[in-house]
């Protein structure tokens, strides 16, 4: 963008107090008003699904699992259900009450931590201390189901790695009442806060036709009236059989964001306590025995806590993927800064660039290569031809 | 410079810095400062320059695009600066020895003094790692 004469450019990252990950903003303002962003990522980069079509299918589970920290149940998840989807695995129904148990703690977890950095970018750091607090007996429950706090390594093709015996299930109850009740607190204490409530009400509104027309997804687009959510629009797992609310508010603002959050939260301890419920009652095996992947493609979906997961996985009979492609939640939400960052003031920018919960371990997965001028590349064109190559690859014409 | 780093074990002052991890680390690294752990008891802070830091928490394998920043990080920090690689990924590659964007050599980025490995290692483990760097510095 061309700069007029009272504009000034102020660069954000990328490493920053603020920024939990290295990532790089520009922002353009005018006097105090941010009227246009620009921002930089590659810094997370990796190359995973790289690294992926040479790995097998279960030890490419583990990997996709270190794509990103908070997401590492929703990762696994989608990559299962891509590799599934190739042969129409079915997995038993212990199974999957255990996936959908650990899916719906990450959620809480993954919730609880993006209340306490909201209240921390605000300068408010007794909500992040609260939230912080409260979230902890959740990485306890996740270190009795799978012994490590925060990569778990209990998804497994055709079902899950590791059962949960009736004592912990008995603990694990106590544990979720405890939690539920802290919940419920912050719940009912944080919409009250007169701070909170001056912060980010009206601030970084994401319109309802933004957020179609930008396909947001998770409580992003909730929040702005899309009622638009995985697990109710095509159940996976255990989500068929369990009772829950899709949680839609119409304002888009930062404040609708949390409290989108905040409710969803109370959503999924309903969610674990059927689960918990059911694996009392439920017996059997918890894993399906695969013994090989036919030659085909396969999509897989999950609604991680930010939104929408998709990996596609297209195998050649062999025992790992010739094509694993990765699409995460942050990577179609980070757009929508453009909408909901223009007009403010800049104090209120870094809450609104945290407001979708962006995690830019997820998201990177492009990378441009060294001395090509980049508006010299047609991205949409290279996409396009790249499309039709497999399409020919696949269907031969 | 033994009488320095005797004062400075008394309270060692953290920055971060994330080499494209997972996140993880990054977020049992907060987890550190919230009331479970609580690790300002022990005069351990987290500061938001680089310029106030004694000891760099590096997490991640350091990839091309960041391996330049990271090495002016340390640069600009004050010396004696020491160096925590904080999980698997500074200390052996974890999964992504593979990658065809990671450095070849993480030493050469920056020069490590200590590792805390695991993926990602327990908070109690990287009060560990602290108080064996404490331990070293005060002789």
């Amino acid at each position: 963008m061309k700069l007029s004469e009272n504009m000034n450019q102020v660069p954000v990252g990328p490493f920053h107090p603020l920024l939990e990950e290295a990532e790089y903003f520009n922002l353009t303002v005018e006097g105090e008003t941010v009227v246009d962003i620009d921002l930089d990522i590659g810094w997370m980069h990796r190359g995973h699904e790289f690294i992926s079509e040479q790995k097998t299918f279960t030890q490419s589970i583990f990997l996709v699992e270190r794509i990103c920290g908070i997401c590492s149940t929703s990762h696994p998840l989608a990559c299962v259900h891509a590799i599934e989807d190739v042969d129409n695995i079915e997995i038993p129904e212990r199974a999957a009450y255990i996936r959908t148990l650990v899916g719906e703690l990450e959620r809480i977890h993954s919730h609880l931590l993006w209340l306490g950095l909201a209240g921390h970018f605000i300068g408010y750091d007794t909500l992040w201390m609260w939230a912080w607090k409260y979230r902890e007996p959740v990485l306890q429950m996740f270190e009795i189901i799978s012994g490590n706090r925060n990569h778990y390594g209990v998804m497994r093709v055709g079902g899950v790695s590791r059962d949960i015996d009736l004592d912990r299930v008995k603990e694990l109850h106590k544990i979720l009442d405890t939690v539920d009740a802290k919940i419920k607190m912050i719940a009912a204490a944080a919409p009250d806060d007169p701070v909170l409530k001056s912060r980010l009400v009206g601030v970084g509104v994401l319109t309802n036709q933004d957020a179609i027309d930008m396909c947001a997804v998770g409580p992003t687009s909730r929040a702005s009236g899309v009622p638009w959510d995985v697990r109710k629009d095509e159940p996976t797992d255990a989500y068929g059989l369990v009772d829950f609310d899709v949680i839609v508010l119409q304002n888009g603002d930062v404040w609708d964001k949390l409290v989108v959050r905040l409710l969803e939260t109370l959503e999924s301890t309903k969610i674990c306590r059927q689960c918990l419920d059911k694996l009392k009652t439920v017996k059997g095996p918890i894993l399906n025995n695969v013994k090989e992947i036919s030659a085909g493609e396969g999509i897989g979906r999950y609604e991680a806590p930010r939104g929408e997961v998709f990996h596609y996985v297209r195998t050649d009979g062999s025992n790992r993927a010739i094509r694993h492609k990765i699409r995460a939640p942050s990577y179609v939400n980070i757009p929508t800064y453009s909408a909901s960052c223009k007009g403010i003031p800049i104090a209120d920018a870094l809450i609104t660039l945290a407001a979708v919960d962006p995690c830019y371990c997820c998201t990177e997965r492009a990378l441009r290569v060294k001395g090509e001028d980049p508006d010299a590349i047609d991205f949409v064109k290279l996409s396009r031809e790249k499309t039709e190559r497999i399409r020919r690859e696949i269907h031969g014409h | 410079m033994g009488w320095y780093n005797k004062r400075l074990a008394k309270s060692i002052w953290v920055f971060h810095v994330s080499a494209s991890p997972c996140n993880n680390c990054d977020i049992e690294i907060l987890d550190l400062l919230t009331p479970k752990y609580d690790v300002e008891r022990l005069g351990i802070k987290l500061v938001g320059s680089v310029r106030h830091a004694d000891v760099l928490l590096v997490s991640g394998v350091i990839n091309q695009k960041v391996a330049p920043m990271v090495k002016k990080i340390y640069e600009q920090a004050p010396k004696p600066i020491f160096v925590m690689g904080v999980g698997t990924c500074p200390s052996g590659g974890c999964c992504f020895n593979d990658s065809y964007n990671i450095v070849e050599n993480r030493e050469d980025v920056i020069p490590f003094d200590i590792y805390v490995p695991g993926c990602p290692p327990k908070p109690e483990a990287m009060i560990a790692g602290a108080a064996k760097l404490m331990e070293v510095l005060n002789g």
